[in-house]
C-alpha cells in the first residue's frame, strides 16, 4: 500500500485551455496498492482534471504527440516516460507545442 | 512494405531508454536535462549555450543583417517569437562576447478582432505583452489587425530593393561599424512608447466579416496569414525598418512546407520557407528561428523562464481535420513521435529548394500575385497540370450532381468562380447567397465582366493557391480596399497594354 502522493502539475502552451485555463494544479493522488506511475497519472488527470476534449490531450496510453512532458525540469524521455514512478513533491509539466494550443 | 494495414511497430526497435543518470553529451559531467535529437542529451548549462550559439551562428552564417541596420521583430507572443526576442536581447547584451550589431524594434499584431476575442480580452493580452516589451527596452509597435483595412495599395507593390550589396560589402560594413560607434548603438535607442491605437467597433466588424466570408478554416487561415504579412510589411516600411524577423521554427517550417504543397503553393515554397525572403523588394523577411525545433524552444522557454503569452487562435481546440494546416501539423507531429528525424528531414529538404523558373526578385510587377506577392505560376502553356486542373474543374461544374465530393477541407462546396459561359442556375446547386448574386451579375451566360469586375479581375492577378483561397470566399467585396484598388489598377494597365500592343516594338515589355 503506497502512501498518497502530492504532486505539482503545470500546463502550458495552450494545454491549460483544456483545464479551464488553470495552469497550475497542486494535487494529491490517493493511496493505492501499487506505486503511481506516469501512465496512471495520465488516466487520473483525464478522469479528475480534464474538462473537455480528452482527444486533444491524450492519445492511447500516452500524451498526444506535440505535447511535451517534463518531470522535475527534465525531459521525461530521460525518466522512463510512462514507466516513471512518481515520488512525493514531484513537479510534472505539460507543454503543448501545437499551433493554437 | 507499403500495405494498407502493415504494422510498423514490430520493426521499430524502441531506442534504449536513457536513464536520468545519463550525462550531458557535451560536458560529460552534469546530468542531462533535455533530449534534443535521439540520443543527444544536454544538461541545462550546455543546452543554454548551444541554443544561444545557434542563433548567432544562423545570423552570422547568412550575413543578411548588416550592422546598424534597423530590424523589426514580429512577435506574436507565442513561444517561438518570444524566444526570438529573448535571443536578440541576449545577443545585444553587453557581456555577450559576440555581440549582435543591429537595432531591433518589436511589432505585435493584435488579431483578437479576427478570432472573435472580446475587447477586454484583447486589452488584457496587449497589456501583458506591453509589459514584456517594455522590459526589453526596444521600441515597440502594437498594431491591431483592423488597420489592414486602411492600408495603402502600395503595400502590394514590390518596392525596388536597396542597391544590391556584394558579398564583400558585409565585411566592410562590419569594419566600418566597429570603427565608428560600436558602443552607442544600444544606448541611443529612443524608448518610444507607442500606445495602442483605438480600434473602432465598425472596423472590427468589417474585419470579422472579411475573415468570416472565407468559408473554410483553411482559407480563413490563409487569408489571415496574407493580411498579417501585409500589415507587418507596411509597419516595417512606415517605421523605417529594412528587415523583418519572423519566428517560424523548424517544426513550423516543416508543417508549412507540406501545407504549402497541399495548398498548391509549390512554386512559392522556397520563398515561403527559406531563411530570407525578398518578395517585397525593400523589406527582407528573415526567419532566424528555423533551425530550432518546437521542442527545443518549449524547453528553453520553460527552463529559462522566457515570458510568452498564449493567445487562442482560430484553430484552437479544433480537431485534426479542421483545416489543411491543422491536418498537416498533426500528420507531422504524429510521424515525428515514432520517427524522430521526420521534421529535420522535411526541413533539410526545404533548404535545398529553389524556384526554377523566373527569379522572383526580377519578376515584373504585373507578374506577381496580388495577395502573396510571389511570381505568378499561372502563365504556363496549355499542356500543363494547371490547365488540366482548370479544364477538369470546368467539366465537373457542368454536372452539378457530381460536383460535391467534399471530404477535402479545401474543396469548395460553392463553385462560385463559374466561367462566364456557364448558364446561370447550374452553379447554384450548392447554395450560398453570394452564388446567386454572382450569377445575376453574370447574366444568362453573357460576359460577366461588366457587373462583376472584381471577381474576374482578381482571378487573373492571383497565383494558383491564392485563387483557391479566394474561391472559398463568399464575397470579395469585403476584401480590403487596398487590394481591390490595386487589382483595378493592374487590370487597367494590362487593358491599356493590350490596346496599344500593336504599337509596341517588343511584347509589351517596356510597358512597366
Amino acid at each position: 500500500m503506497a502512501a498518497p502522493v502530492a504532486i505539482h502539475l503545470e500546463f502550458g502552451g495552450g494545454a491549460e485551455l483544456l483545464f479551464n485555463g488553470v495552469k497550475e494544479h497542486h494535487v494529491t493522488l490517493p493511496s493505492q496498492s501499487e506505486p503511481w506511475d506516469m501512465k496512471q497519472l495520465l488516466v487520473w488527470i483525464q478522469r479528475n482534471l480534464l474538462k473537455e476534449r480528452p482527444e486533444l490531450f491524450v492519445q492511447g496510453d500516452s500524451v498526444r504527440p506535440g505535447i511535451l512532458v517534463l518531470i522535475n525540469d527534465a525531459d521525461w524521455e530521460l525518466m522512463g516516460e510512462l514507466d516513471y514512478q512518481l515520488q512525493d513533491q514531484d513537479n510534472v509539466v505539460f507543454i503543448s507545442t501545437l499551433h493554437g494550443g | 512494405m507499403c500495405q494498407v494495414d502493415e504494422d510498423y511497430h514490430d520493426g521499430l526497435e524502441r531506442a534504449e531508454v536513457p536513464s536520468v543518470s545519463k550525462k550531458c553529451v557535451k560536458c560529460k559531467e552534469a546530468s542531462a536535462a533535455v533530449v534534443i535529437r535521439a540520443g543527444d542529451t544536454y544538461c541545462r548549462g550546455c543546452f543554454k549555450e548551444y541554443f544561444i550559439h545557434k542563433f548567432r551562428a544562423m545570423l552570422g552564417k547568412n550575413r543578411i543583417i548588416f550592422p546598424g541596420e534597423k530590424v523589426l521583430l514580429a512577435v506574436s507572443g507565442g513561444p517561438s517569437s518570444s524566444s526570438m526576442l529573448s535571443q536578440v536581447q541576449e545577443g545585444l547584451s553587453q557581456n555577450a562576447h559576440k555581440k549582435l550589431r543591429f537595432l531591433p524594434g518589436i511589432v505585435y499584431i493584435d488579431e483578437g478582432g479576427a478570432v472573435g476575442q472580446s475587447v477586454e480580452e484583447r486589452q488584457r493580452t496587449v497589456a501583458e505583452l506591453q509589459a514584456v516589451f517594455k522590459a526589453t527596452g526596444f521600441p515597440f509597435h502594437m498594431v491591431p489587425l483592423e488597420q489592414v483595412l486602411d492600408l495603402p495599395s502600395s503595400v502590394v507593390v514590390t518596392a525596388p530593393a536597396a542597391s544590391e550589396q556584394p558579398a564583400s560589402a558585409y565585411k566592410a560594413a562590419v569594419d566600418h561599424f566597429i570603427q565608428s560607434d560600436s558602443s552607442s548603438c544600444s544606448t541611443a535607442q529612443d524608448h518610444e512608447q507607442t500606445s495602442v491605437p483605438e480600434v473602432q467597433e465598425s472596423h472590427t466588424q468589417l474585419l470579422q466579416q472579411l475573415i468570416g466570408s472565407a468559408q473554410t478554416l483553411t482559407a480563413r487561415q490563409d487569408l489571415l496569414n496574407t493580411l498579417r504579412h501585409h500589415l507587418l510589411v507596411h509597419t516595417a516600411r512606415t517605421e523605417g525598418y529594412s528587415k523583418l524577423m519572423l519566428g517560424d521554427n523548424c517544426t513550423r517550417v516543416a508543417v508549412k512546407l507540406l501545407t504549402s504543397i497541399s495548398l498548391g503553393r509549390g512554386a512559392q515554397l522556397a520563398q515561403d520557407t527559406g531563411f530570407a525572403d525578398s518578395r517585397y523588394g525593400d523589406i527582407i523577411l528573415v526567419r532566424p528561428m528555423r533551425d530550432y525545433s518546437a521542442k527545443e524552444i518549449a524547453y528553453y522557454n520553460h527552463m529559462f523562464s522566457v515570458p510568452s503569452v498564449f493567445i487562442p487562435g482560430g484553430d484552437t481546440k479544433t480537431t485534426d481535420k479542421a483545416s489543411i494546416q491543422r491536418l498537416t501539423e498533426s500528420f507531422v507531429t504524429k510521424l515525428q513521435a515514432d520517427f524522430p528525424s521526420t521534421v529535420s528531414t522535411i526541413y533539410r529538404t526545404s533548404e535545398k529548394l529553389q524556384t526554377a523558373c523566373r527569379n522572383s526578385s526580377t519578376a515584373d510587377q504585373a507578374d506577381r500575385c496580388l495577395l502573396c506577392m510571389c511570381a505568378l505560376d499561372t502563365a504556363v502553356e496549355n499542356a500543363s497540370a494547371f490547365q488540366a486542373t482548370l479544364t477538369s474543374e470546368q467539366l465537373s461544374q457542368n454536372k452539378p450532381s457530381g460536383a460535391t465530393g467534399t471530404e477535402n477541407p479545401r474543396q469548395n462546396p460553392a463553385p462560385v468562380e463559374q466561367e462566364s459561359t456557364a448558364p446561370s442556375g447550374q452553379c447554384c446547386s450548392s447554395g450560398g447567397e453570394d452564388c446567386g448574386r454572382t450569377e445575376r451579375g453574370g447574366g444568362g451566360g453573357c460576359c460577366s465582366s461588366a457587373k462583376e469586375p472584381e471577381r474576374t479581375d482578381l482571378k487573373s492577378l492571383l497565383c494558383y493557391s491564392c485563387q483557391l483561397t479566394i474561391k472559398d470566399m463568399s464575397s470579395l467585396e469585403r476584401l480590403p480596399q487596398y487590394i481591390l484598388s490595386e487589382a483595378q489598377r493592374r487590370q487597367r494597365r494590362s487593358q491599356m497594354r493590350e490596346e496599344i500592343s500593336e504599337f509596341l516594338l517588343d511584347d509589351g515589355d517596356e510597358g512597366s
